[in-house]
This record gives C-alpha cells, sequence and structure tokens, in this order.
C-alpha cells in the first residue's frame, strides 16, 4: 500500500527530506487508521496545528536566494526573490506519524481547515492524541470531534481567546489584583 | 576514519512477552482513570489534591487522587501551571534570539532541547555544520544526558527514603556542571549551540578534565548500584510497580527510557542517527517489566553507555585541534571578530546578523532528537523571513504524565510517588 491509497488522499509533497501527505478534512480519523494498520505507522509522536493568518501579507518582504539555491556568498551573485506560497486556508493541523522498523520511517498528515470548521479526533486511533487535540484546542482553538474530554489544558479554564493564533493580542494583559479591584 | 561495525537488520519492533493481558488504558477518557461504578456513591472514597505544590512532583504538577483506604481508584492529572508560552514568545524573535528559549523549556535537559532547535534551522537553511562542532554537540548532549538521570535518580530515590542517593548523584552533576561552565561559561542553559556549529571553540584543558570525568564516572555508578540495587526496601517499592506493557506504552506514544523499560527496543541514535550517532559504538539498554525498576535500570544503563560515547567523542575532538568549529557562511554565521576591524564586507554583515537577524528559507520541518526523557521533536514552519511562523516543541514530558492513569492499575498511594518520580517528567517541559 502507498501513501496514494490512503482514504481521502489529494496530494503527496517531498521537501527538506520530509514526506508530507495532504488529507481531506472529513476522512482524517480513517486515514489514520489505515496508516496505522496498513502502513506500519503504529506511533502518533506528535500533532500540531499552525495559524497561517496574513501569510505571505504586507511587511514580508521574503526570502532572497538564487535559482540553484542559498548560496549568496560568492561576489556578483544574482538574488532572486521568493514570496511564501498561499496556503488553501487558514489553519493546517499536522499528524506526524512515526513507523519503528529498520529503516526508520516517518510521514507528516495533513489536513486544512477554516476559522470554526471542526476535525475529527483521532483519539480512538492513537490514545496519546488525547492530550494533544486538547493542546491545540486550548492554544489554537481547533475543535476536534469526537473527542471525549477536549477541554482547556494548559491555559485556565475561564481563559478567553486562543493565545497561538496570529490575530491574538499580544500584550494588554489586565494586572490582577491591582488597587482597581 | 573508522566506522563502526555494520549492524543487522532487523523486523520492527521488537516487543516482550506481554506484561499484562489485553490494554489498561482507561477508557473513554485515555488520561483520566474514573472510579469503577460500585465505588461511585461510597463515603469511603475520598478525593484528595496531590499536589500542585508538593515536593515529590517534580515541580507544578496537580493530581487529583480517588482512595479508597490506601488504594487509588481514581486519577486525572492538572497541568499548565508552569505554562509560559514559549512558542507564541519565539514568534516573535529573531532566529538568532530563540536559542535560548528551547533549554529553558525542559531546564533539566537543557543541551539537547537546544539540539533540536539548532538542527532544526539547519534543516531548513541545508547547512553544512564542521566536523568538530558535531563531534563536540553530541560529547556535550550525552553529558547532559547522564546530568539529566543524576538528577532522576537522586530525586526518585530521595522521595522513596534514599537521602544519601540524591547527595552522590548531585555530587557527579556538580562535576558535569564544571565541564559546562568551562567550556560555554554557563552551568545551565548554555546557548552554546549555535545555527552553523559551535559558539566558541573548545577551551584548553577541557580535554584533560574531561578525561578525568570519563574515568570516574563507572566507579560512581557502581556506588549508585551498591546503595540501590541490593536494598530491599527499594527493590520493594519498584519491582512490579507502575506497570505498563508495550503495547500500551506504543499507543500511549511513550518515548525514550520509558519505552525501553517497555520492552520496545527503539532508540532514535541508533535508529534513526542524526550528529555522528552512526560512528560511535554503543548500547541499548532494554528491558521487558515495564515496571517502575525496568525504568530505573534503564536509565543507570544508559549513563553508563553515555560514558562511554563521550570517551569516544573526546578521542576524535583530541585530534581536532586547530579545526573550524562552526562553518563559514556569512549569511548566517556571525564574521570573526578580528575581520570586524579591517573588512566593510564582514561589518556589514555583522550589523545586518544582529540587527534584523538571518533568513531562513521558507517551508516546514519536524526534527526528533532522543533527548534524555525521549523523543523531543521540533516543529518549524517558517515564511521566509527572520523570524520563525510556527514553534512547536513536541515534549516527551508531556506524553510521558499520559501514561499515569494507566500506571497506577490497582496500586496504593504510596507507589504513586514511585511511579510518577519513574516516568520523569519535568514540568517545563511539559506546560512549556
Amino acid at each position: 500500500m502507498k501513501y496514494g491509497d490512503l482514504p481521502g488522499f489529494v496530494e503527496e509533497q517531498e521537501a527538506f527530506g520530509e514526506t508530507t501527505v495532504t488529507i481531506e478534512t472529513p476522512r482524517i480519523r480513517e486515514a489514520c487508521e489505515q496508516a496505522r494498520d496498513e502502513l506500519g505507522f503504529s506511533m502518533l509522536v506528535d500533532l500540531v496545528a499552525t495559524d497561517y493568518l496574513h501569510w505571505g501579507g504586507k511587511g514580508v518582504s521574503g526570502y532572497i536566494a538564487t535559482a540553484s539555491g542559498r548560496d549568496l556568498n560568492f561576489p556578483s551573485t544574482q538574488g532572486l526573490q521568493t514570496l511564501p506560497e498561499l496556503k488553501p486556508k487558514r489553519f493546517s493541523v499536522s499528524y506526524h506519524l512515526l513507523a519503528m522498523r529498520q529503516p526508520a520511517a516517518r510521514v507528516r498528515l495533513k489536513v486544512w481547515l477554516d476559522d470554526g470548521e471542526a476535525v475529527q479526533s483521532v483519539v480512538p486511533v492513537w490514545p496519546t492524541a488525547d492530550w494533544h487535540e486538547r493542546e491545540q484546542y486550548d492554544l489554537m482553538g481547533i475543535s476536534f470531534e469526537g473527542h471525549p474530554n477536549l477541554t482547556r489544558i494548559l491555559m485556565e479554564d475561564d481563559w478567553a481567546g486562543h493565545p497561538l493564533r496570529k490575530d491574538y493580542p499580544i500584550g494588554g494583559e489586565p494586572v490582577r489584583f491591582s488597587d482597581a479591584e | 576514519m573508522t566506522l563502526a561495525p555494520e549492524r543487522p537488520t532487523r523486523a520492527w519492533p521488537i516487543v516482550a512477552a506481554d506484561q499484562y493481558e489485553g490494554s489498561r488504558i482507561p477508557q473513554p477518557v485515555p488520561t483520566i482513570l474514573p472510579v469503577p461504578p460500585g465505588l461511585q456513591d461510597s463515603d469511603d472514597v475520598l478525593r484528595i489534591n496531590f499536589g500542585p505544590n508538593h515536593p515529590s512532583t517534580h515541580g507544578v504538577l496537580r493530581l487529583i487522587v480517588d482512595l479508597d483506604g490506601e488504594q487509588v481508584v481514581g486519577l486525572s492529572a492538572v497541568i499548565g501551571y508552569l505554562h509560559t508560552g514559549f512558542e507564541k514568545t519565539m514568534e516573535h524573535k529573531t532566529w538568532w534570539k530563540c536559542i535560548t528559549y528551547p533549554e529553558r523549556i525542559d531546564y533539566v535537559g537543557y543541551q539537547n532541547n537546544e539540539l533540536t532547535f539548532v538542527l532544526a534551522v539547519e534543516k531548513l537553511l541545508a547547512l553544512e555544520v564542521p566536523e568538530k562542532a558535531t563531534w563536540m554537540r553530541m560529547l556535550l548532549c550525552e553529558l547532559n544526558r547522564i546530568h539529566s538521570h543524576l538528577i532522576f535518580l537522586g530525586t526518585a530515590a530521595l522521595e522513596l527514603g534514599a537521602v544519601s542517593m540524591f547527595w552522590y548523584c548531585f555530587r557527579e552533576r556538580e562535576l558535569i556542571l564544571d565541564l559546562s561552565e568551562m567550556v560555554t561559561g554557563q552551568r545551565m542553559h548554555t546557548r552554546y549551540f549555535q545555527v552553523g556549529g559551535l559558539a566558541e571553540d573548545i577551551p584548553e584543558g577541557f580535554y584533560a578534565q574531561c578525561r578525568q570525568f570519563v574515568e570516574w564516572m563507572p566507579h560512581a555508578l557502581n556506588d549508585y548500584l551498591a546503595l540501590l540495587d541490593r536494598n530491599a526496601i527499594w527493590l520493594e517499592r519498584t519491582k512490579g510497580i507502575g506497570v505498563l506493557s508495550a503495547d500500551d506504552a506504543i499507543a500511549l506514544g511513550q518515548t525514550g527510557p520509558n519505552l525501553r523499560a517497555s520492552g520496545v527496543d527503539w532508540d532514535l541514535r541508533r535508529d534513526e542517527p542524526y550528529l555522528a550517532y552512526n560512528q560511535v559504538d554503543f548500547q541499548v539498554p532494554v528491558y521487558p517489566e515495564g515496571d517502575v525498576y525496568a525504568r530505573y535500570k534503564v536509565r543507570v544503563d544508559e549513563m553508563r553507555e553515555s560514558t562511554r560515547i563521550v570517551d569516544q567523542c573526546l578521542r576524535r575532538l583530541e585530534r581536532m585541534k586547530g579545526r573550524p568549529w562552526i562553518a563559514d557562511d556569512r549569511k548566517v554565521v556571525l564574521p570573526p571578530r578580528e575581520e570586524l576591524h579591517t573588512s566593510m564586507e564582514s561589518l556589514i554583515h555583522h550589523f545586518k546578523i544582529v540587527t534584523e537577524g538571518f533568513r531562513v528559507p521558507e517551508g516546514e520541518v519536524y526534527v526528533a532528537t532522543e533527548s534524555p526523557r525521549g523523543e523531543q521533536g521540533c516543529y518549524l514552519v517558517s515564511e521566509g523571513g527572520p523570524k520563525p511562523w510556527r514553534v512547536h516543541f513536541r515534549a516527551p514530558s508531556f506524553v510521558a504524565l499520559e501514561a499515569t492513569p494507566t500506571c497506577v492499575h490497582d496500586t496504593l498511594v504510596a507507589d504513586l510517588i514511585a511511579i510518577v518520580g519513574s516516568l520523569d517528567a519535568v514540568m517545563g517541559d511539559t506546560d512549556r
């Protein structure tokens, strides 16, 4: 079985020696189950969400490189400006899987989400996803459908907002126990 | 150059015979052990708060424990008391300044965390690191692994009443901190690894002092074993306690010593080599019992193996005197100090790197290393600018604590202390 046979397969990309497989959002649990049972990815090592709000927006000058790569150390090399590639939706959720065999294999499954869109929980596939999903819910505001206990984990229970989002204000934290209270 | 003998290819994973039948992971929430239905309305069940400030919780961990007499019948962990928002902070610092943060996440395994971050940035940059820097990184990371396991051993034994162990372990820890101070100027949180290599050359006299340590450490380990390994109280309180089966450990994402103590023969240093681990000779200790005792044995054996790796690194490094310790890439690495007085180019590069920071190509990477606590992962997303877009650390302690409710199956409250200690979670790493 290959990555292309996973349920909901969209595309497979190679970059920096790592494989990223994009999966249709509604079919991620199925894809994870297949990856575990058919492809031997027995362990979910990490689950991480990224917020791409304002990605490649104003104030990004991009990266200056040469066509062949990153070698500007020779005098009079022509630099080319590269701007970041735009993303299909605001949030990505990446599942880093590990197959414990010789040689070790790793793959990143990825789904794309808009704000307010939910993704299936993979706790039934890997119990370790429990805290990972709670963390991403807490800090990034991703809701995981079917998670048995989706509550805040690192921030306080009554915290407002999700701190790792790009539109979360920095500073302006109200001072607790000040004279005014 | 001599390579280590080639290892035979094996089918993975080699899992020991089942420690127990089926799975003990609680349902429906894998990290909450519910009170059994028969006891739910019982007046005998007492709910107590264990922590957040309790000397044996290694920082600020709060466990909500349901007790029926001395028996633990329910458990859930509350974390987040040490959450400091490292990931968010790093998004607002240049790559260069970010290196100081990972060390403070896992403040016991600081050198390994620093390494993971630096390796991830180098992967994005496709930067070649000089051989000398690679071997020195390995040496320091192994010293740091010994340091971390010493703290584990000292505090875990202290919690079970073996007070003298703590002093013996901290005696050797002090030697490691002295070495660290000699090389980096800092006892902990060294910020010695730079993107591209090391911050400074290795000082004169380091090799001799490190050699002394390598010669002394096996004797110290014998001391520890003499104190603990035939100590009836220690054996009574660790053997058969907190058992975690290989299948449950994999399902719960356990890595590092906790996984190897459950009989899974898996170590990233050997199975997915980074730095130059494929060129050194070392064994991976694996114990099949899955209990507190096995976790202690794995760590003690690892200290012995780490000492051997340090020894091999020293032999290599002693032959590399005068060789470069950082890559010569002026877009990323600060130019040598003396050039600033004579070269305008160098001055400009220096100014740009210090004020604006270097730029890292667009992309995302996940780099994993074997930290003292298990798989330390760093996920980076770069937009192509001088600051990271997203930084995420896969914290082994965070994952280790998920296994607590599975381990406390049929235990007494006193065993809980031994179990939490044996999982070796560092709260800074858990809460980030």
